[in-house]
């Protein structure tokens, strides 16, 4: 999901995640009222990092994934979710800083510790708000690699809020442009990026050309 | 070290505290001693372990390591309420009452006046924290300034009845209703028991808490009130010790690091019972009542308090 700021993109978000309330109209994701499911349902179906996470910092990685186990197992953790936590902290390779402390850590691996524990919440959706803030592209490029693999080896939907446009057109399969509120372009990378629409959303002259069958937008 | 070392350590010094409460300094035969000192004892207990898990409590639920129930003004709050029992209802007609009811009473009145209180601040305006300790700054003098208005018009035949409990004091503590403030403490406790997987979720904050099921709101307000009845037990036996709580929890988050509500509990109870304990027997019988124990954890609370203030301004 792309868009100048202010455009809605995390309101849209918190709305579809219900962190916020609905004023109006309804939300359905997959089947599920949004309004009216209850909380726990909710958790196993459908998890979000938002932009605001004031995390603890007294949690050590593992700590901090084995909460995304809390929807399945409300604190009690069986020999399942403790499988599912090996899995997650393998899968983001996260082995060595395992016992780490949150606030000893780079904002790298903070942010691939944030989404292990949503890997390790196992819910169809994820929502992500703008995951890539403040990091550089080594790590941005591995986090988008890890949210790619999420969806292309475990069957997961992910709904990514980006700022930089080329790494929603080398990693999506759909994007979604919005601007004050309402959705202006919706399709594959290749149809909706084009400089008349980066013209009408943003209000820029950027060009675009291609790379890998892949618009890519010169800054 | 382990938190698992840290917490045998800490059982075993508040349990060495309690030993020692029990027997230095005996000069009396010890059938009399043994049950005057055990309800001594039992009460000072009662009191760090609800002063410890209201602490706690009340810092998980407004995200901050600063404030807690007693900075806030809830022991203030206690005091009016009594002033004002005794304002309206008399001195007299109030000690015809057995203490036991007047405490349960005062109990359940605090909780809910703290409850709609704190209930609506948290509220209205979320947790930040300036604002909370400005508000809590502001509830402590209005409920002190409205508590000596009442007292100022107060018979002073009945103003004796309140004397008691508007200062901190741990050498007199009154046993009478200890067998009240008991229950009533054991029921909060396994309330909280009970919440404290759901704590260690919604202190993780907002956001994150709704992503994993949990909203806040009202296990909020279920928290107030369990902490309005359990600053209830601690004020009503020894008054307001404005940084007690406040001590203690910095104490709990130096010795060990725990995202877990199933350790931070129990090891700010232990430490809290050493504090308190260890600190009375030592005022008491090694430096024979040279400075009251309120006194000195009021000034090393209030040390604390300015530091974790200006750390925080600064970050």
């Amino acid at each position: 999901m792309i868009g100048p700021n202010g455009a809605g993109k995390s309101t849209l978000l918190s709305l579809v995640a219900r962190l916020l309330p609905l004023q109006s109209g309804s939300v359905t994701v997959d089947g599920l009222k949004i309004g009216e499911v209850a909380n726990d349902i909710l958790a196993k179906n459908l998890a979000i990092l938002s932009q605001s996470n004031v995390i603890a910092p007294r949690l050590t990685i593992e700590q901090l994934i084995s909460f995304g186990r809390y929807p399945h197992s409300q604190g009690r953790l069986r020999d399942d979710c403790r499988a599912m936590i090996e899995q997650a902290i393998a899968r983001f390779e996260l082995g060595h800083l395992r016992h780490r402390m949150l606030d000893t850590l780079s904002g790298g691996q903070r942010q691939r510790a944030l989404v292990a524990m949503t890997y390790a919440q196992d819910t169809d959706y994820l929502l992500l708000d703008e995951p890539l803030n403040n990091l550089d592209i080594s790590a941005s490029r591995s986090l988008m690699q890890l949210v790619r693999q999420m969806v292309d080896q475990n069957g997961k939907t992910a709904v990514v809020v980006l700022h930089d446009i080329n790494y929603a057109c080398a990693y999506a399969d759909q994007i979604v442009v919005l601007t004050d509120g309402r959705l202006i372009a919706q399709g594959s990378p290749q149809t909706v990026i084009t400089e008349a629409l980066l013209a009408q959303a943003f209000d820029t002259d950027a060009q675009v050309g291609t790379h890998n069958g892949r618009p890519v937008v010169f800054a | 070290m382990s938190n698992r070392t840290i917490m045998i350590g800490l059982a075993f010094t508040a349990l060495a505290s309690a030993v020692a409460f029990m027997t230095l300094g005996v000069k009396a035969p010890w059938s009399f001693v043994l049950p005057f000192r055990g309800e001594k004892l039992a009460a000072l207990m009662l009191v760090a372990v609800a002063v410890s898990t209201s602490t706690v409590l009340f810092q998980t639920i407004t995200f901050n390591r600063i404030l807690t129930p007693a900075i806030m003004g809830f022991d203030a709050l206690y005091i009016l309420l009594m002033t004002s029992a005794v304002f309206f209802f008399g001195g007299q007609g109030l000690l015809h009452f057995p203490p036991m009811a007047v405490f349960v009473i005062t109990s359940i009145a605090l909780s809910l006046a703290g409850l709609g209180l704190f209930g609506t601040l948290l509220r209205r305006s979320g947790v930040d924290l300036l604002r909370m300790v400005l508000t809590g700054i502001i509830f402590g003098v209005l409920f002190r300034s409205l508590t000596s208005f009442l007292q100022r018009m107060i018979d002073p035949n009945e103003f004796s009845v309140i004397q008691v409990v508007s200062y901190a004091r741990f050498n007199s503590i009154d046993t009478e209703i200890l067998w009240v403030a008991l229950p009533v403490t054991l029921v909060a406790l396994m309330a909280v028991w009970r919440l404290h997987r759901r704590l260690d979720v919604i202190a993780l904050g907002d956001a994150m808490a709704a992503n994993l099921g949990e909203t806040s709101q009202r296990l909020q307000l279920q928290v107030l009130f369990l902490v309005g009845l359990l600053v209830s037990v601690s004020t009503a036996f020894v008054g307001p010790v404005v940084f007690l709580g406040l001590l203690i929890a910095s104490l709990t988050h130096v010795l060990l690091r725990s995202p877990y509500h199933r350790v931070l509990l129990p090891a700010a109870g232990l430490v809290s019972i050493t504090v308190l304990v260890g600190g009375q027997t030592i005022l008491e019988r090694v430096l024979s009542y040279g400075t009251p124990l309120a006194v000195v954890i009021d000034v090393i609370g209030g040390v604390v308090f300015l530091v974790l203030v200006i750390r925080g301004m600064s970050k």
